[in-house]
């Protein structure tokens, strides 16, 4: 039954990563930091392999709000990935961004609600759009991988021309399930 | 405890290290070194932060990576570098020639009592950055110092770099620079000639 469901996401979603990317691109989005996560695993790759990006790992996320501030100062749009669990870890930080209205477009791989199978992971899933909007983030969600260049190119529009900071947070059920071990069960 | 306790004064080591600053960029971190850059000499090239405690030296890397021709000074604290001690790693896998970080040490939290730091407590800042992988580390302790660290940082090719500076204890009388945010950032994007939206 995983095993088909996985399929199936598989099957849908191949290319969201590539429209997102693609989308940023066309934004002369020109730095991408991140904190690992599964779901952001192929556009992390894209952008490592693209020598007009430059690409950052983190070791947490309020790292990367800080970094964005800065590629903004310096004439850079920036875009951070990241899991909902680092959500948490940007709050403060998100003052920076209110206070200066600094731009600041994130991507956040939900984890916590569709199927997930790890209880420690659904309290902070659940509290992720509020822990952005208490802070001023504007909550922009991706459901359907047919809809990411509109959705991602609404929120790079809201960020860098409108000086908002806008979360896009994407469903965890376009990442598709979590394979837990490499058996099947 | 007292090994970190430095007796160079803050302003007169800020001032000097500004001294002639050319082309570079100065991000400070909240809290004193705010006022200390300020105090140095008011500049469109400054952006003072007034808050995002630990962020200071990642404001830094996203402009020094946007702007590779342009050397970039971070002047933060022990508490606030303490606070993003993370970043001293992610600044290593870039390897940015033209960052250069000071972390003016008293090893105390100057702004909220003078309780002492990690800092003052034992911890040695630029072997923690050697550590991460920034290379280009020292412990200044006399103005000597100051003026060859200032000397180097118009070298875009030998960054990053990370000094910890070794200032004194006491309490200096503020400066206040600018708090608006937005202000600030126009401000520092228009020194870079890019225009207000």
């Amino acid at each position: 039954m995983d095993q088909i469901a996985a399929h199936q996401d598989s099957a849908t979603s191949t290319d969201w990563p590539v429209a997102i990317y693609r989308t940023l691109k066309s934004f002369g989005v020109a730095q991408v930091s991140y904190v690992p996560d599964a779901g952001h695993s192929k556009l992390i790759k894209l952008s490592h392999a693209d020598a007009g990006i430059k690409t950052t790992v983190l070791t947490t996320e309020e790292e990367g709000v800080a970094m964005v501030a800065g590629a903004w100062l310096g004439g850079d749009r920036a875009v951070l990935l990241m899991q909902s669990s680092g959500v948490g870890n940007c709050v403060n930080m998100l003052s920076l961004m209110a206070s200066c209205r600094f731009p600041l477009l994130t991507l956040v791989t939900m984890r916590g609600e569709w199927a997930e199978f790890n209880p420690w992971q659904i309290p902070m899933g659940r509290a992720t759009p509020q822990a952005l909007e208490i802070m001023g983030t504007t909550v922009l969600r991706l459901e359907n991988p047919d809809d990411a260049e509109e959705v991602i190119s609404a929120a790079a529009s809201l960020a860098y021309d409108g000086d908002q900071q806008v979360a896009v947070l994407i469903s965890q059920r376009m990442i598709g399930r979590k394979k837990w071990t490499k058996e099947t069960h | 405890m007292s090994a970190a306790t430095g007796t160079l004064d803050r302003r007169a080591a800020v001032k000097a290290l500004l001294a002639d600053r050319g082309d570079l960029l100065v991000i400070s971190g909240l809290g004193s070194s705010s006022y200390d850059v300020f105090d140095a000499g008011e500049h469109s090239g400054n952006f003072y932060l007034w808050g995002a405690m630990g962020g200071a030296a990642m404001v830094g890397l996203g402009l020094a990576l946007a702007q590779p021709k342009r050397p970039v000074l971070v002047v933060t604290g022990d508490g606030e570098q303490l606070m993003g001690i993370g970043s001293l790693l992610t600044i290593a896998t870039k390897q940015p020639g033209n960052l250069s970080i000071a972390v003016l040490d008293n090893g105390h939290f100057g702004e909220t009592g003078m309780q002492p730091s990690h800092s003052g407590l034992g911890a040695k800042l630029e072997v923690i950055a050697s550590g991460a992988g920034i290379g280009n580390v020292s412990d200044i302790a006399d103005m000597a110092g100051i003026e060859r660290f200032r000397a180097s940082l118009r070298d875009l090719g030998g960054g990053p770099r990370l000094a910890r500076i070794r200032i004194a204890a006491g309490e200096v009388e503020r400066a206040l620079p600018p708090r608006d945010g937005a202000y600030l950032k126009n401000r520092f994007r228009g020194h870079l000639g890019f225009k207000v939206s």
